[in-house]
């Protein structure tokens, strides 16, 4: 006899743990961002071999292909708890980390428009945070 | 920057959201395919196509925005959430509804206003 899985028994608790790791994915989605663009300042070669191989010699590009492979593994266990029309969108926040992350390490400006998209990010995530609960 | 941007890269820059929607779509069916096993994790060729399409969406969206405006083409990798639903309905029967629909337009909306920001 087969036990059911706590997360069948559980809704509820699958759904925390969908949002949760989705959550942390765009965490890690947006480290792997700002490493990528510290690591590739204008000398990206252009051949496809040419840029793999160049990857090994950047340490931070490395470092960023590897935490984006990890953010790909935490969606797809969070894709395993949750509905993928619901999880797959909240990766928007990766763009909402990007930001802000590129304010304090690259001293780039907020403007009005960053400022009112932040938010509506935000909320458009909200939005579908709330519809998972059903 | 503020060259105008050619047919051929949001061309790019759409099959690459196209793509990456099938990926995360093959990455979902991987998913339901995973236990707790090695070997569940080594032969799932769903999640093996999973990994290529977004490999291959990534290539596309780094030719794309190599000419032309990221004003225009940032937002429209976030098509893939649209063709996501789609992929969701058909694939995995899970429903569309309007908060979903509603949530998706808003992050879109957010998304054109940041690289509205950027420009």
């Amino acid at each position: 006899m087969q036990t059911v899985p706590l997360v069948q028994r559980n809704p509820a608790l699958a759904r925390n743990i969908a949002l949760g790791l989705v959550l942390i994915c765009t965490f890690v989605g947006a480290a792997a961002q700002i490493l990528m663009k510290t690591g590739t300042q204008g000398t990206a070669p252009d051949g496809a071999l040419q840029l793999f191989l160049y990857i090994f010699r950047s340490p931070r590009l490395f470092a960023g292909y590897a935490l984006y492979g990890l953010s790909t593994v935490l969606l797809t266990v969070a894709l395993k708890y949750g509905e993928l029309s619901l999880i797959y969108p909240v990766i928007a926040l990766t763009y909402v980390w990007v930001t802000a992350l590129s304010v304090f390490v690259f001293g780039e400006t907020l403007n009005p428009f960053k400022v009112v998209g932040l938010c509506t990010v935000i909320f458009g995530v909200g939005i579908l945070g709330r519809a998972s609960r059903k | 920057m503020s060259q105008p941007t050619p047919f051929s890269s949001i061309l790019l820059v759409f099959g690459a959201s196209l793509v990456g929607s099938v990926g995360a779509a093959f990455l979902k069916s991987g998913a339901e395919h995973l236990h707790r096993d090695l070997r569940s994790l080594l032969t799932n060729w769903r999640l093996a196509a999973g990994v290529v399409f977004f490999l291959a969406s990534s290539i596309l969206y780094l030719k794309g925005i190599k000419k032309g405006e990221l004003t225009v083409l940032y937002p429209m990798v976030s098509l893939g959430y649209v063709w996501t639903l789609v992929w969701s309905r058909l694939f995995f029967g899970e429903p569309f509804t309007r908060a979903k629909l509603t949530g998706v337009g808003v992050i879109l909306c957010g998304i054109v206003l940041l690289a509205m920001g950027n420009r």
